[in-house]
């Protein structure tokens, strides 16, 4: 059988293509190829579509769930985690795959995020980085580099940006990775573990928006920043060797954390199984 | 013989247990955790749900997601909790998915008076989410009605695929009184309604005679999408004009046009009666005190007892304070239902009895309004 990283019409079986495309995204923009390696890692773990569902923020990338053939829900701004997590109470059965940007995951979702990652449910979780707030005209995010220039840091950004895979490694995940919309066939197999992933797993994938970051900070068109992607990049295993200095504004791609840790779901089945005992008791 | 005495927090979880409730989500706060902590006890027993979740926001998201996953879902709080809420109240209004918020509500605004009891969120329970949208509030008086009315909530929810907002204050919430639930064969349960057509011919917003679209849990073969957007009957996002004005008259319809079954109430000597009082949860305890020591000075004075407080039961109010010279509103708040009983009936009509310092409306100052307005 041929998977639909060999036969491209096979992606459409998967999309709503006859009803909701073309998309909003800006042409060029990375999330399209997101969209796309969730479609092949589903496809190629042969997931039927019915058990598979999409939950999604406020956003760009809060977009996606529309135009994929999944069970979908297009939720409140950073409240993505909080909903999927109690459909997956609900149907612990069913795959679920919550996609948010940086500003929808981090800023105002960021409690969300941690707090997922600390019970270690099983969601896979797939952050779309642009380093900024897209949608609204191009604001610096928890994720602009220091000194970069958005619509909001007219002098320059003076925050610090967040390492979400830190971040999701230090609260708890089980599965962290990271890739870019360049490696998207590496993308596809870090989504597709995650999936497969028992537990919180989170991947980043890091993008760009040539459209208002891009443009504000004089970075070229989506191909000069898309080949950007390519040359400032790094593998983890490579990544190991060199210096803090030189791994200064470098994208670590890899696996950088798969562990096995008591997952809720399963946990609370446990507890289900506790009180009911007890209950058969009194 | 043992009396069994029930709290009004206990009362409104059997309530929702009773009515197949299976899933909570929530965030602790006085005083409405005891209904998070007994259904932390009673609902992993039932194979159900229980999550502490990190915030408000969380619980009433959670419960939202639970929901679309086929399970009656319930979230609890207070005054700051409920705000935090307000977003997520609409996401479900506007996707129109069950859930039950309980707020019991407690003095503010902000931290305001933990945790004495007010009714300063009739407004925000209405109005609270931005943008127009449908909403269900109920209010008990006693811990009868905080069980009958819990279950009622999620019926209500489930057959008008609406959130339902069960509006308590601390007196109802924490006050004991004698009650033994009835047995789960006597409580009526609605389920939402499902479909028999294949997926293709799904539309989760479609419009139905009664204005209700069949509900199809996710993932059973129906794979269609929800969002907060503006959508189509088909739940894509449209900005469409005529599609946005059909789904405007078919959800503010599907609450207006079953009013009759909605909005409940209780009467008391309103026959004869020259002045009316209407009350609602633990004011209408004392306005019925208020209305006995009146009749026994022989005023001629009704009692209407609010159970449904949104929507307001408007033709009600006209129709029984017609006959009457005065209506007399007591409220644990600076006049929020009064606004709407003055909207019908006309301010000069209408006699105020506010606090808002954290005690109960006393059967006295009620009292003393009618004689008032009697004099």
């Amino acid at each position: 059988m041929k998977t639909a990283d060999q036969d491209e019409t096979r992606i459409y079986d998967y999309l709503r293509h006859k009803k909701k495309f073309p998309n909003v995204w800006c042409a060029g923009c990375g999330i399209g190829i997101v969209m796309h390696a969730i479609v092949r890692a589903v496809d190629r773990l042969g997931l039927s579509k019915d058990e598979v569902a999409m939950i999604s923020g406020i956003g760009c990338t809060g977009r996606m769930p529309v135009y994929v053939d999944f069970n979908t829900m297009h939720t409140t701004h950073g409240r993505a985690l909080a909903f999927a997590t109690g459909l997956k109470m609900a149907r612990p059965d069913m795959h679920v795959i919550v996609v948010m940007g940086d500003g929808d995951a981090l800023a105002i979702g960021g409690n969300h995020f941690i707090h997922a990652a600390r019970r270690n449910i099983n969601l896979t979780t797939i952050v779309v980085n642009n380093h900024i707030y897209g949608m609204t005209g191009g604001q610096h995010s928890p994720t602009t580099p220091t000194h970069r220039l958005a619509s909001t840091t007219p002098y320059g950004n003076v925050e610090q940006p967040f390492p979400i895979c830190d971040l999701a490694k230090a609260a708890g995940a089980a599965f962290v990775a990271r890739s870019t919309v360049f490696h998207a066939t590496e993308l596809d197999r870090f989504i597709e573990s995650a999936i497969v992933k028992r537990g919180f797993a989170l991947v980043e994938a890091v993008s760009y928006c040539h459209t208002t970051y891009g443009r504000m900070n004089k970075l070229g068109t989506a191909v000069d920043m898309m080949r950007a992607l390519k040359e400032r990049s790094v593998p983890a295993e490579a990544a190991a060797k060199l210096s803090a200095d030189e791994l200064q504004d470098k994208i670590v791609r890899g696996v950088l954390l798969d562990r096995e840790c008591p997952e809720y779901t399963q946990l609370y089945a446990e507890v289900v199984k506790k009180a009911q005992a007890a209950a058969a008791r009194a | 013989m043992s009396v069994r005495l029930m709290q009004g927090n206990e009362a409104c979880a059997e309530g929702a247990l009773a009515a197949g409730c299976r899933f909570f989500s929530g965030y602790p706060i006085t005083p409405s955790s005891e209904i998070a902590e007994i259904l932390s006890r009673r609902l992993p027993a039932l194979g159900g749900v229980f999550m502490e979740m990190e915030d408000e926001i969380a619980g009433i998201a959670a419960a939202i997601g639970a929901s679309v996953g086929g399970m009656k879902s319930l979230t609890a709080t207070s005054g700051p909790g409920f705000s935090l809420m307000q977003e997520n109240i609409g996401y479900a209004a506007m996707t129109e998915i069950p859930c039950v918020i309980v707020n019991v509500q407690r003095t503010g605004p902000s931290t305001g008076l933990p945790t004495s009891p007010a009714q300063g969120d009739v407004m925000q329970s209405r109005w609270g989410t931005h943008g127009d949208h449908p909403i269900i509030v109920l209010c008990p008086s006693s811990v009868a009605e905080t069980f009958h009315l819990t279950v009622t909530a999620f019926n209500f929810s489930e057959k008008y695929r609406t959130p339902v907002v069960l509006l308590m204050d601390e007196v109802v919430a924490h006050m004991r009184e004698r009650f033994e639930p009835p047995a789960p064969e006597a409580v009526e349960i609605v389920h939402r309604m499902g479909t028999d057509v294949p997926p293709d011919w799904y539309y989760p917003y479609d419009e139905t005679p009664t204005d209700v679209p069949p509900l199809v849990s996710f993932g059973q073969g129906f794979r269609y999408h929800v969002t907060g957007l503006m959508h189509d009957r088909a739940g894509f996002p449209t900005e469409r004009r005529d599609e946005i004005n059909a789904w405007l008259k078919r959800v503010f319809g599907k609450i207006n046009h079953h009013v009759s079954d909605i909005c409940l109430y209780a009467e008391d000597g309103t026959q004869d009666a020259n002045t009316l009082v209407i009350a609602y949860g633990s004011t209408a305890r004392s306005a019925q005190h208020a209305v006995k020591l009146a009749r026994a000075r022989r005023r001629k004075v009704g009692l209407l007892k609010m159970l449904t407080l949104w929507p307001f039961a408007e033709s009600v109010v006209e129709d029984l304070a017609e006959g009457v010279r005065s209506v007399v509103v007591p409220e644990m708040n600076l006049g929020q239902l009064a606004l709407e009983v003055e909207r019908i009936v006309g301010r000069k009509k209408v006699l105020r009895v506010n606090r808002a310092d954290g005690e109960m409306v006393t059967p006295q100052q009620i009292l003393q309004a009618i004689e008032e307005r009697q004099a």
